[in-house]
């Protein structure tokens, strides 16, 4: 078992035709995911790496393919409209990678994704992979090795980071999902934990947050009432200057809302093992979980 | 992205939203014209025109107190204003340094019956826009929330629907009013909502909101940000934006699509992925350094973004040390060295470098910089070269 994605996953990436929806889905076939459509307007007919099928549209996909999860690599100001295009199609799971879609964009996603039943990853994501048997996104898969460690995080770099301590160790990780570092996402730390929280393969969790926004509290809250699974954090952005957005849109302390101690307490609070350093998140790991 | 007080009311004014009568210079030949359009007995408020805030309770590094001056008539704005154009203006904003005053704005002085707050920014706890509302205007906003919540009034709107008229209305009676001025003040909050999202703003505040003798409701301060990821969309707003109002380094960073911030310290950061580069900062802290910036070079930064990053980090003179981290997914190792050790060669690289690899091609990498013959410390985990960062810089 794994959560969201495993080698059943029938994969359509929107964007296929682009450098960079190409350049990583020739990655992510080559990591024996099993890609099954790609969606570029006006390209239909074609066909990627002369064994992919190109549509124009998702429904396409859907209808001739069953593809049954998306992938979107579409650029900023066409990537909401690719994602409402997925959720028409009723794709449950739509991943989007794509960095800067306008904040206004989002809202009006969100709206239309609680009406709908999709669940989004991302955006501004590096995506999700269950090691061995499905990488959808930009991580580097060598890096992975399939195991028991769920971890969950708003930024790609700082996961590679984690997951390589944790394969450096000798273990490995059930599902890693890349929630993106923007304000509004379309699923929350919480989610990821109740996803793992449910997984039999899952044993232990590492959540990995940042400055900004309260969604790091509110998986710390749950976690102290429904997760007996040990757990883990680290929060990125202790030094942060306060009104000052830290690359991801997401990463800002506004009007004393959002800080890295506040963070850290609710997590302590709940009983998780704080990483004090970006170097020691497998160790906080190994203080409360003998694997 | 943010703007000047004139430019939000200029562009208020066009959404149709009521603000005070208003004119700018932007040099002391154009004073006199700026001013001929006020009557010989009108009040005038004179105001410096920078983004930091704090700007009333501000000191002028040439001795002159405040940035903003309620006067009763033209003529005496004309001698604040010469006190304040062309000169530095120091807040609790600003830092020490300052920000020069490249713009005086002159307002009519408006007779002020009450006072209101009114704010339309996005939720992210609904991912929704909300329109928040006080009686409690003029005065820190963050402090009223905090000792009478109650006196404030959170409206959130649904994205697809856009603002409601009842809700203009909910606003309008919790600020108390009636008659012609509820009506001004329902037509004033729709049209700022129509202003805040048909140009992206993440941020439309006035503070103060006033009702005047006479009735009539306008906005007497106009604060907007714009979404930065929104701007391809608003080629007319980017052109407000005001260059001599941000750091050199972060201006110049922004050419090369390099996402760099400025901080205090003296230990520099190159790091890629905006989670890692704050952690970095972290763990420098952690050991007992200080960061000097915050630096993302981004997932697939080439020889050329990294040698400009270098130019910027050595070209702050605080710098004592640099720390490169590169976790390398989809940026190669080897990519990375051959980049630092081209652009340390260039720059003549007199500060210490530690470099810290990891991830696809790290041997390759670790072996163009050991053949490099460059003074360069490398390093295996970020702990240890966090620890032999803060060394170096304290020596």
């Amino acid at each position: 078992m794994s959560v969201l994605v495993n080698k059943d996953t029938r994969l359509v990436v929107q964007g296929i035709t682009g450098s960079a929806g190409s350049f990583h889905t020739i990655q992510c076939m080559e990591y024996g995911t099993n890609v099954v459509a790609g969606v570029t307007p006006g390209k239909g007919g074609q066909k990627f790496q002369d064994s992919v099928p190109v549509f124009d549209t998702v429904q396409d996909a859907v209808d001739k393919e069953g593809a049954n999860v998306a992938a979107i690599y579409v650029p900023p100001p066409f990537a909401a409209d690719s994602i409402l295009e997925a959720i028409d199609a009723e794709i449950p799971l739509v991943i989007a990678i794509t960095e800067g879609i306008p904040v206004k964009d989002m809202a009006e996603v969100k709206a239309r994704l609680a009406n709908s039943n999709t669940r989004l990853i991302g955006p501004n994501c590096p995506g999700i992979i269950t090691p061995g048997e499905c990488k959808i996104g930009i991580m580097p898969g060598y890096i992975h090795k399939p195991g028991k460690v769920g971890i969950v995080s708003r930024s790609g770099t700082l996961t590679y980071e984690a997951v390589w301590q944790i394969t450096s160790a000798g273990h490995g990780q059930s599902t890693c999902i890349g929630i993106g570092g923007d304000p509004i996402n379309g699923t929350s730390h919480l989610d990821a934990v109740k996803l793992f929280n449910e997984d039999p393969q899952t044993e232990a969790i590492i959540l990995i947050g940042e400055i900004g926004g309260t969604a790091e509290e509110e998986a710390a809250a749950f976690i102290k009432n429904h997760v007996d699974k040990p757990c883990a954090a680290f929060i990125a952005g202790r030094t942060a200057p306060p009104g000052r957005r830290m690359g991801h849109a997401g990463a800002i302390v506004s009007g004393g809302k959002g800080t890295a101690e506040a963070k850290v307490e609710a997590l302590l609070d709940a009983g998780i093992s704080v990483a004090e350093t970006p170097s020691h998140m497998a160790e906080a790991l190994f203080k409360v979980w003998k694997p | 992205m943010n703007i000047h007080e004139y430019q939000a009311k200029q562009l208020f004014e066009e959404a149709g939203v009521t603000v005070p009568k208003g004119t700018v210079a932007q040099s002391k030949d154009q004073f006199e014209s700026a001013l001929s359009s006020f009557p010989a007995d009108q009040s005038v408020v004179v105001k410096a025109q920078i983004h930091a805030g704090g700007r009333g309770k501000g000191t002028f590094t040439n001795g002159f107190k405040g940035g903003v001056h309620v006067v009763s008539s033209p003529s005496e704005a004309l001698s604040k204003a010469e006190n304040m154009l062309g000169n530095v203006l120091v807040t609790k904003q600003t830092g020490d340094e300052g920000k020069e005053v490249g713009t005086v704005y002159f307002t009519e002085a408006s007779d002020i019956d009450k006072e209101f707050y009114l704010a339309i920014l996005m939720d992210r706890a609904t991912s929704k826009p909300v329109v928040i509302a006080s009686t409690e205007g003029g005065v820190d906003i963050e402090e009223v929330a905090e000792k009478t919540p109650e006196k404030i009034t959170k409206i959130l709107i649904d994205p697809a629907l856009g603002i409601r008229p009842y809700q203009c209305r909910q606003v309008a009676f919790s600020l108390g009013l009636s008659g012609d001025s509820f009506k001004q003040c329902v037509k004033l909050v729709s049209k700022l909502y129509d202003f805040f999202w048909s140009k992206d703003c993440s941020q439309v505040e006035v503070n103060p909101l006033v009702l005047t003798p006479t009735g009539d409701v306008l906005a007497l301060d106009a604060k907007v940000n714009f979404d930065s990821n929104a701007l391809f969309r608003h080629p007319d707003i980017v052109e407000l934006r005001d260059l001599s109002e941000e750091d050199p380094k972060e201006v110049e960073a922004s050419k090369f699509d390099l996402n760099y911030i400025a901080l205090d310290g003296n230990v520099a950061c190159m790091v890629n992925g905006a989670g890692l580069a704050m952690a970095t900062m972290d763990i420098i802290k952690h050991y007992g350094g200080s960061p000097a910036n915050f630096l993302d070079v981004g997932g697939g930064a080439n020889e050329e973004q990294v040698e400009n990053a270098f130019r910027i980090l050595v070209s702050d003179d605080a710098v004592k040390a640099i720390l490169v981290n590169i976790f390398g997914g989809i940026m190669k190792c080897d990519v990375i060295a051959t980049g630092i050790v081209n652009a340390a060669r260039k720059l003549e690289m007199k500060v210490p470098l530690v470099v810290r690899l990891e991830g696809t091609n790290v041997e390759q990498g670790k072996k163009i910089l050991a053949d490099s013959g460059l003074a360069l410390e490398p390093a295996d985990s970020l702990a240890e070269a966090a620890e032999k960062i803060v060394k170096l810089a304290a020596q």
